[in-house]
């Protein structure tokens, strides 16, 4: 299967499946077992040091050191992908969370948590986004400040899994249904059927 | 080299903020050392003796680092954090044994005075000239050994257990080498001007061997 630039591919299946599994290998960290993987036309995993500039992810963890503030984790991060100064500042204040940036991540909520790992995640305004459930731990104010950062108005091809089946075929452009680590349907989410779906969470 | 000292600047700002390797370390070393006095029923050691005592000290309390070295990217994300990013494994390497460097370091500003105080019979002046040379050396050793060991030894279970395991037989030549380069500085009699030699240079050999086989194998201990 293919996905093409600035798309959304939304990914399905129950715990498990192979979700979150699938991501690590598009993110260059595992190895795909069998089967070829190219992410930008590159072949994985060998040329994965050409794609990891322009990828990035959000995993289940946050990637956050606990006892580092917002802000300097950011920065930490910032380091390594060589980013602009000032772009951490914009992030931050893009999810509102200028004013606790100082805080040790351990002093934080979930929530407020999630947010600074969307930041982490597109502080390299990656082309690629890699989305493991996204919006777990956001309420729907927090949900809607991370929108321009990783939804369709990101402009980038995203690659997203969600607990809710429903939100994720809202927002794709194409469906990979998961089932035991291998693909029970891929196409258009209009294609999916409502028994193929019951079926896949069955 | 620069993110190298990305790595290293979060690691220092890790420990001075969590405080949970140096002081443990330090605490470690003077107890032995207090343990030593009464076990060895002696008011003051020199020569050979003084050597082994503060060598294997000091490897010892080393290890408390070594076991800690990669936890907190084990446990938080930073492996996969640091293999996201566009950057040389290598700066790992380098950044781990540099802070792991400057923990011996800091280790010994403490500990070897304390050594001086407790146990040691000549006057620690004139000796310390060389014994910086000898420690140094042995420090950048451990520094090497001890992020390759720790990078195994992270990725298991029983990691507390793994790193001496492993990390301590690894570790035997250099401290041979460190404590025989010592031990005729701290003669109190007919003390040595400076460490012997033949076990400064085994020392660096030592050193550059360990720096050239970690740097070959250690990207790959960070793959999956």
């Amino acid at each position: 299967m293919r996905v093409a630039p600035g798309t959304t591919l939304a990914v399905l299946g129950r715990n498990g499946a192979g979700k979150s599994t699938l991501l690590r290998i598009l993110a260059t960290l595992l190895r795909p077992h069998e089967g070829d993987v190219l992410v930008f036309g590159e072949p994985l995993p060998r040329r994965a040091f050409n794609v990891r500039a322009r990828l990035g992810l959000l995993a289940h963890e946050p990637l956050l050191y606990r006892e580092l503030s917002g802000r300097e984790n950011l920065e930490y991060h910032a380091g390594l992908h060589g980013v602009r100064r000032g772009r951490v500042q914009e992030v931050l204040e893009a999810v509102g969370m200028e004013r606790r940036a100082g805080d040790p991540v351990r002093l934080l909520s979930r929530g407020m948590v999630q947010r600074l790992a969307v930041c982490r995640a597109v502080l390299h305004e990656p082309e690629l986004l890699l989305l493991d459930e996204p919006r777990a731990n956001l309420d729907p104010a927090a949900s809607e400040l991370v929108e321009p950062l990783i939804g369709r108005q990101s402009g980038a091809t995203r690659v997203l899994t969600s607990h809710d089946p429903g939100s994720a075929l809202a927002e794709a452009d194409l469906v990979l249904a998961l089932k035991d680590g291998r693909p029970a349907f891929i196409g258009p989410p209009e294609q999916l059927g409502e028994s193929q779906l019951r079926d896949l969470y069955a | 080299m620069r993110t190298a000292l990305i790595l290293l600047r979060k690691d220092l700002r890790l420990e001075l903020r969590t405080l949970e390797t140096v002081p443990a370390m330090v605490l470690f070393a003077v107890v032995t050392f207090v343990i030593f006095h009464f076990g060895l029923n002696r008011d003051t050691i020199d020569g050979q003796l003084a050597a082994g005592v503060l060598t294997a000290t000091l490897l010892f309390a080393s290890m408390l680092a070594i076991n800690r070295l990669f936890v907190a990217e084990r446990e938080q994300g930073g492996f996969d954090a640091f293999l996201l990013a566009p950057v040389d494994r290598s700066a790992m390497l380098l950044a781990k044994a540099a802070a792991l460097f400057l923990f011996m370091v800091a280790l010994e500003v403490i500990a070897v005075p304390a050594f001086g105080l407790f146990l040691l019979g000549p006057s620690l002046g004139p000796p310390l000239p060389g014994l910086i040379l000898v420690l140094v050396l042995a420090d950048l050793g451990l520094a090497v050994i001890g992020t390759l060991v720790s990078a195994i030894a992270v990725h298991t279970r029983a990691r507390d257990l793994i790193g001496p395991i492993i990390g301590l037989p690894l570790l035997i030549p250099a401290l041979i080498a460190t404590a025989r380069a010592a031990g005729p500085l701290l003669r109190t009699v007919d003390p040595a001007s400076a460490p012997p030699g033949k076990w400064v240079a085994i020392l660096a050999l030592y050193d550059l061997v360990f720096a050239l086989l970690a740097y070959a194998v250690f990207d790959f201990l960070l793959e999956d």
